[in-house]
């Protein structure tokens, strides 16, 4: 099988350790990867700031740059949400507003083969056991757009709980958001420290060595806030644990 | 709405405060975390929830869609079951009929069930400013009119307050409206609301004229209908000789039936209970049995402008259980005050400024506060997506223009050119890779400095993905 | 035109082009549960009575012979010195209590009501999903005064007659022109720190008593 990954703009220029872990993953279980270089990001900072129109040439450059594909994966569970909930907003709205279909014409390509990563590895590939390895304790922490747009449910635990050496604990109170929310981490410093606060005291009562989510930008902000603390705990993405191998491990 | 909010800072400036009140911040967590594990338990008991709720937005959907002609239905019903019926187009309408209503009474004081729409138009305050005395007879407003204070929930007001500061107010307010508290009053609750029951009685039983709002109103049969728990409803609602009940035009349901949905829902979603202890339905008045007269004030207040925008309008299937506050993590840390207005929580932040317009600084910084995290969503029982609604009101705001705003269209639009240009992209990243080292961890400048006041920035890597993917497997 | 009547026609205008371009809107579904509950009325019996005691309300199964003992038993237990009686309660379900009867014949003024210890009622209905006893005013309920003023309040529920599973088996069988008023279990409130605790403004003490034969 031949899929294009769809890297993201913070990953590739932030965390491209978690797309190339993407890509050893895939390839481990026999997928043939491809990286459209055409792609860059999927709009939704512009978006869910309210710069509607800002985001409609993403959207076209997004549909262009996976147009030959049966398969579209992401290690980025907010991106499919842009992807499949606003994507077909941002087209009806362009349709409504008498500008054609090129957009709502994107939408519809796009959405029903973008796959976060998770999902595809479960329910396309049929795999919960990766034949990774990674002896350390794990807490798992469901980003919002994973957990409630895509329902990506017990999904990345399956994942997790199949590795080799690893211990997975609970987080408390896991199903809060972390206070990240892309420019209201800005917008709203105050109320999002809060948020991160509670959630990293929270991470921190597992006496887990890895916070583990399946977005970096939420990661970004926790994983901030957890390196200002000097804090015992560090952020990584699913995927890297699960690029992780007796061979290769991951230090 | 009520002038009461005017010269509101924005969300988060008034927030600011709120994150660091320690006290504030113990309340409203112990409180929304109350509730919120009793509502999940409350809801999973009905295994046609998701039903019910898809039913919910369905009956509201289509009576919005055909408001009018429910609104002279509901009109018809209630004047035929011997009820009059008053139109106000905004707030000062509302409040000037309720006034006048008060007045051919002869009376100077009236005894209020909680409602959210004479909250709304400030009746109150303007009731006061002709000599009428509101007694607010809901433990938790009692609570906050004694404390001169503002309501912060829809459902529980002073969910602010702790049993500690509710015992002290009591203890030094109550005897300047009637009744003092009990010598030793202590913080248990129980005790609390018995000091509330002494002290509101002697108004109930003397009550000439009541005022309430309603949950909901049903065109066939034109019966209005109020959910409560304490009985102090009920009081008003039944004891005086007159009742003025001033509801939202967007509280009408069609039909008697509808009632088997909503008081499935409603419940379970706002105090996590099977059902509340009393509901009282009406329909005009009847001989013998409760006011002799009965009025009903139709408000539109801004709800037909909420009403003409095709993806806000959804706002106005709220039944205002409060579900969404008490989940809500933004909430949970600002507190109902910062919200600006007397909708506070997930769904004031798409409903007042629907109601107001966005031209205040309160109002236009209101569809930004939140993460987007979607709990709301979650948990409405009537599906309103009010994380949709929030990025389409913060478009609205955007191309409004103003503060701030400019600046941000001009960044937005700089990022999608480079988005849509790669190989500036790349050129970009290359250039922060090799300059790594020189990157320091706190950054000035509006944003970045509120970034980095608390989170490090991660460290930029060796080499985007992209130049990976080249050397690597291209 | 009076402002009134003016302020109908532009609150009716305003809906009106709000609407002008709207869609229709998707059909109503009706396709959740007409009940929650087995039919079966010992099932439905069971599931009233536990609802009824988890919100507080104290609950007597009784014969319809032992009736006026059990609800003589529960106005001495619970102390009361007088009973408000709405017009048409049955005379024997007070037959075996010396409390005194405060008629409401002749309406008692509220005052009166609040100086009353208790009331006794029957009701219209009592839907067992939820615990609720539903009164609507008819024969030996009286106005809703009566039942919100005094202390505690008996109220009789006629199983299986009155009793139904669920509100949309509930809905069917009242009668909107009426006034009614639904009860699930006493007072409360969650305005303290949104935890319940009962007893505010209306009766502290429910008593519900099925009858069963």
């Amino acid at each position: 099988m031949r899929v294009a990954l769809f890297a993201t703009c913070v990953n590739d220029a932030l965390y491209p350790s978690t797309a190339v872990a993407t890509v050893k993953v895939l390839e481990r279980l026999g997928v043939e990867v491809d990286f459209p270089a055409e792609q860059t990001c999927c709009g939704q900072p512009q978006y869910n700031t309210g710069y509607r129109r800002a985001t409609e040439p993403l959207v076209r450059r997004t549909a262009r740059a996976f147009a030959g594909y049966d398969h579209v994966v992401t290690p980025s569970g907010s991106c499919v949400a842009m992807v499949r909930d606003n994507y077909p907003r941002i087209g009806a709205k362009a349709l409504a507003e008498g500008r054609g279909r090129e957009l709502s014409g994107a939408a519809a390509s796009l959405v029903p083969k973008t796959y976060e990563l998770t999902e595809f590895l479960v329910d396309v590939l049929g795999v919960t056991d990766v034949g990774a390895y990674f002896p350390h304790t794990v807490t798992y922490h469901p980003s919002c757009h994973g957990l409630r747009m895509l329902g990506l449910g017990d999904r990345p635990r399956r994942l997790l709980e199949a590795v080799r050496g690893l211990e997975l604990v609970e987080l408390p109170g896991a199903e809060e958001c972390c206070g990240f929310g892309g420019t209201f981490a800005v917008k709203n410093a105050d109320v999002s420290e809060a948020m991160g606060d509670d959630k990293i005291r929270n991470a921190l009562s597992t006496d887990a060595d890895v916070l583990c989510g399946a977005d970096n930008s939420c990661l970004m902000h926790i994983g901030g806030m957890l390196r200002r603390q000097d804090a015992p705990l560090r952020a990584l993405h699913l995927a890297e644990i699960l690029a992780s191998t007796e061979e290769e491990p991951l230090r | 709405m009520s002038g009461t909010y005017l010269g509101m800072p924005s969300f988060p400036e008034a927030a600011r405060d709120a994150v660091r009140d320690v006290t504030l911040r113990g309340n409203l967590r112990r409180a929304t975390h109350t509730i919120r594990d009793k509502r999940a338990g409350a809801v999973a008991e009905l295994d046609d929830w998701g039903r019910l709720r898809e039913a919910g937005k369905r009956i509201k959907d289509h009576t919005l869609r055909h408001l009018d002609r429910y609104l002279v239905q509901v009109e018809e019903a209630v004047t035929a079951a011997g009820g009059t019926v008053h139109w106000a187009a905004d707030a000062a309408e509302a409040n000037a009929i309720v006034t006048r209503l008060v007045q051919e009474t002869g009376e100077s004081e009236v005894v209020k069930v909680k409602s959210m729409a004479t909250q709304e138009t400030g009746l109150n305050e303007a009731l006061e400013a002709h000599g009428i005395r509101a007694y607010e007879t809901d433990l938790a407003e009692l609570i906050v009119q004694l404390g001169k204070d503002r309501p912060s929930h829809l459902l529980v007001p002073a969910i602010h307050r702790n049993r500690g500061e509710i015992r002290d107010i009591f203890r030094s307010e109550m005897s300047e409206w009637g009744r003092p508290a009990p010598e030793g009053l202590t913080d248990t609750p129980a005790e609390l609301a018995e000091a509330a029951r002494l002290h509101l009685r002697e108004k109930f039983l003397r009550a000439r004229v009541g005022i309430s709002g309603a949950n909901f109103m049903v065109a066939e049969t034109g019966t209005l209908v109020v959910v409560e728990s304490e009985g102090n409803g009920r009081m008003c609602l039944t004891l005086p000789e007159t009742l003025i009940s001033v509801v939202g035009i967007e509280k009408v349901i069609p039909t008697w039936r509808d009632l088997e949905v909503f008081l499935q829902l409603l419940p379970r979603s706002s105090t996590a209970e099977r059902m509340n202890p009393y509901t009282t339905m009406w329909t005009g008045t009847t001989d013998g049995d409760g006011p002799r007269a009965f009025h009903l004030v139709l408000l539109d207040n801004g709800r037909t402008d909420t009403l003409a925008d095709e993806v806000g309008r959804q706002a106005l299937r709220c039944i205002r259980c409060s579900a969404c506050l008490n989940v809500c993590p933004v909430y949970e840390r600002a507190g109902g005050h910062a919200y600006g207005s007397v909708y506070p929580g997930p769904i004031g932040a798409i409903l007042s400024p629907q109601l107001r317009g966005t031209a205040s600084a309160i109002d236009a910084s209101l569809p930004y506060a939140s993460s987007l995290c979607g709990a709301c969503y979650d948990v409405c029982p009537v599906a309103i997506d009010i994380p949709e609604v929030l990025v389409h009101l913060r478009e609205k705001v955007a191309d409004q223009g103003g503060k701030g705003h400019r600046l941000e269209r001009a960044a937005m639009r700089a990022a999608t050119w480079l988005l849509d240009h790669p190989a500036a992209l790349t050129a970009g990243e290359r250039l922060a890779s090799k300059t790594r080292k020189l990157h320091p961890e706190r950054l000035p400048g509006p944003g970045a400095r509120q970034w980095t006041n608390s989170r490090d920035l991660p460290d930029l890597p060796a080499e985007p993905f992209r130049d990976w993917w080249k050397k690597n497997r291209a | 035109m009076t402002p009134e009547s003016s302020s109908r026609d532009r609150v009716l205008g305003r809906v009106r082009r709000a609407l002008a371009d709207a869609p229709e809107a998707p059909e109503i579904t009706r396709d959740y549960r007409a009940s929650h509950t087995p039919d079966d009325p010992a099932t439905v019996l069971d599931l009233l009575h536990g609802n009824l005691a988890d919100y507080r309300a104290g609950v007597q199964r009784s014969t319809r012979r032992d009736l006026p003992a059990v609800i003589g038993r529960l106005l001495a237990g619970h102390g009361a010195g007088s009973v408000v009686v709405p017009p048409g309660l049955p005379e024997a379900w007070l037959a075996a209590s010396d409390t005194r009867r405060l008629p409401d014949d002749v309406p008692l003024t509220p005052a009166e009501l609040d100086s009353a210890d208790a009331v006794v009622t029957g009701c219209a209905l009592a839907v067992a999903e939820t615990g609720t006893v539903v009164l609507d005013a008819g024969p030996g309920q009286g106005r809703r005064a009566l039942t919100l003023i005094p202390d505690l309040h008996i109220c009789v529920v006629d199983v299986p007659g009155q009793v139904v599973a669920s509100l949309p088996q509930a809905l069917p069988r009242l009668d909107p022109t009426r006034p009614t008023t639904w009860i699930s279990g006493p007072s409360a409130t969650s305005d303290i720190e949104l935890d319940r605790v009962e007893g505010v403004h209306g009766p502290r003490t429910l008593e519900v008593v099925l009858v069963v034969d």
